[in-house]
């Protein structure tokens, strides 16, 4: 086994640990919860934009 | 400024000293940049000094602008952030104040030694070491007190933000000691440890990751909490930004090798460096995009709201910037481009049209919230939405200036005669030039402009504020 291998093994890895995170990021049993955490912004709003007077959406 | 605006938990302290520190040191870096701008134009500006001079100024202004300026608001939001998203207040308060008053003394060390011309050549990492050794003291106490407020959160979740800038403070310190690794000869004098072709290497590494991290991954923090904000909805696909984090992160610090294309640099390093800066489009993109459509079916808040309008335009420019970067380190391309102002414009593109820009929106929505006012209540919108307008217009002159020069003398320096002897000599692609160097100190004088009428917006916001605060306070007695 050569450096090439080593070199050839790497894009493998880099390709498992992508295909890794989109799964991760899209499983359909973590939708829920990322949805909450982008919300993790507005928690404890207590300055809502005076231009807009949008309310805070997580509650 | 009173105690009156202290939060009953959070620290904004520091976060406050950070916002005020970011609109002065944005002045200064970009009065030397128009400065030396008109040197290139008309070099009677000079004054046949050597600390006035281009060579020594123009470090100044780059350190400036990236570390005092775009540092600043790094360090100023990031504290803001860390502290409202993981709801705790910072992890140390006196590694924070240890940090403001030290990287405000790398800044001042660096505009005394600079015009000196004390420097160890290496760009974006000019400081010599004296200094650098503070500024690796400052940028470790950086990332524990960050880090630390992270481990001590009291929200289950780590938001986006937060990853991005850990990432950001992470890499930097990695990259900044390595290029900076040099053995001194004096206390103003050190040679870098690393050889020849492997010390380019290693700068661009380090030069092209200033970018990635410092400039991109940073600010990109600020994007995915301030855009939310500023327009009162959450960013458009929270699982697009997880993906977006990991593409961008692991396949920016391989992209360095496009600096040195055609150089003594092995071939198969350049090409990679290539190859992984036009895989560098998908990641930028895909952030790009979530950024814009977190506005969907809320555009028609641009039109009343100039603090938006900077943060959506902002992310215009960085996706032009981030299309002309791939498209620039192509081989074929970058043949044209090497050496000529078209770099420079690339350059501005990020650096005003995105870095700037999204720190101005951020620094409006952060200013009067630090001063007990509603995020985004500055003293007047009017002049935020003038600035707004000198600053795109001041943008797009610079680029498309430096885009014409750039272009040309690449055309000009190619050209050859029937008999193979050069077309035009060096001097006379200078000389054609210059009316693209008049347009350029134009455009950043605009963006300049802009940026005073911008201290005085939060002048007049901060003596409102202190006057509400005093009338509060009369009122209760």
């Amino acid at each position: 086994m050569d450096i090439n291998d080593v070199r050839g093994l790497g894009s493998v890895f880099a390709l498992i640990a992508f295909s890794g995170i989109i799964w991760w990021a899209y499983g359909s049993s973590r939708k829920k919860r990322f949805d909450d955490d982008a919300h993790i912004p507005f928690i404890d709003d207590d300055d809502g934009n005076p231009l807009h007077g949008d309310k805070d959406r997580s509650k | 400024m009173s105690t009156a605006f202290d939060h009953p938990e959070y620290n904004y302290k520091v976060v406050r000293q950070f916002a005020i520190m970011t609109v002065v040191w944005g002045i200064v870096g970009m009065a030397v940049g128009v400065l030396i701008a008109a040197q290139l134009a008309f070099p009677a500006l000079n004054f046949d000094t050597p600390w006035l001079s281009f060579g020594r100024l123009r470090p100044l202004h780059t350190n400036a602008v990236i570390f005092a300026f775009g540092g600043s608001a790094l360090f100023a939001t990031s504290y803001y952030i860390v502290q409202r998203t993981c709801r705790t207040p910072l992890f140390s308060d006196t590694l924070a104040s240890f940090t403001f008053w030290g990287w405000q003394l790398v800044i001042v060390l660096a505009a005394i030694t600079l015009p000196l011309g004390l420097t160890s050549t290496k760009e974006y990492a000019e400081l010599e070491w004296p200094i650098d050794i503070l500024v690796a003291l400052v940028w470790v106490a950086y990332v524990v007190n960050f880090l630390g407020t992270i481990a001590i959160r009291k929200e289950s979740h780590i938001y986006v933000a937060n990853w991005f800038f850990a990432a950001f403070m992470i890499m930097i310190a990695i990259l900044y000691i390595g290029n900076n690794l040099a053995i001194p000869v004096s206390l103003t004098k050190s040679y870098s440890i690393w050889p020849g072709t492997i010390d380019a290497m290693i700068q661009w590494w380090w030069g092209h990751n200033a970018v990635g991290f410092f400039l991109t991954a940073g600010f990109l923090g600020i994007m995915y909490y301030f855009v939310p904000k500023q327009a009162g909805r959450p960013v458009y696909s929270y699982r697009l930004s997880i993906v977006h984090f990991w593409a961008l992160i692991s396949i920016y610090v391989w992209a360095g090798g496009h600096h040195l294309h055609y150089s003594a640099l092995p071939d198969w390093a350049q090409t990679a460096g290539m190859v992984m800066s036009l895989i560098l489009l998908a990641p930028s993109w895909g952030g790009m995009i979530n950024g814009m459509m977190t506005l969907s079916g809320a555009w028609h808040k641009l039109r009343t709201d100039p603090i938006l309008r900077f943060l959506v335009v902002s992310l215009s420019f960085y996706g032009m910037s981030t299309f002309e970067g791939p498209m620039m380190s192509i081989k074929t391309v970058n043949a044209l481009s090497h050496d000529t102002d078209w770099t420079i414009g690339h350059v501005h593109s990020g650096a005003l049209g995105w870095v700037a820009m999204v720190s101005i929106g951020a620094l409006y929505n952060l200013i009067p919230a630090l001063f007990g006012r509603k995020a985004g209540e500055m003293h007047s919108i009017k002049l935020i939405n003038i600035h707004f307008w000198l600053a795109t217009v001041g943008t797009v002159l610079y680029i498309a200036s430096m885009w014409v020069n750039g272009i040309m003398q690449g055309l000009m320096w190619r050209a050859v005669n029937a008999d193979g002897t050069l077309t035009y000599s060096f001097v006379e692609s200078v000389e054609a030039s210059h009316p693209g160097y008049v347009v350029r100190v134009l455009g950043g004088a605009m963006f300049l402009l802009g940026m005073l009428i911008m201290a005085y917006n939060v002048y007049m916001t901060v003596r409102k504020a202190n006057k509400e605060a005093d009338n509060a306070v009369a009122a209760q007695a």
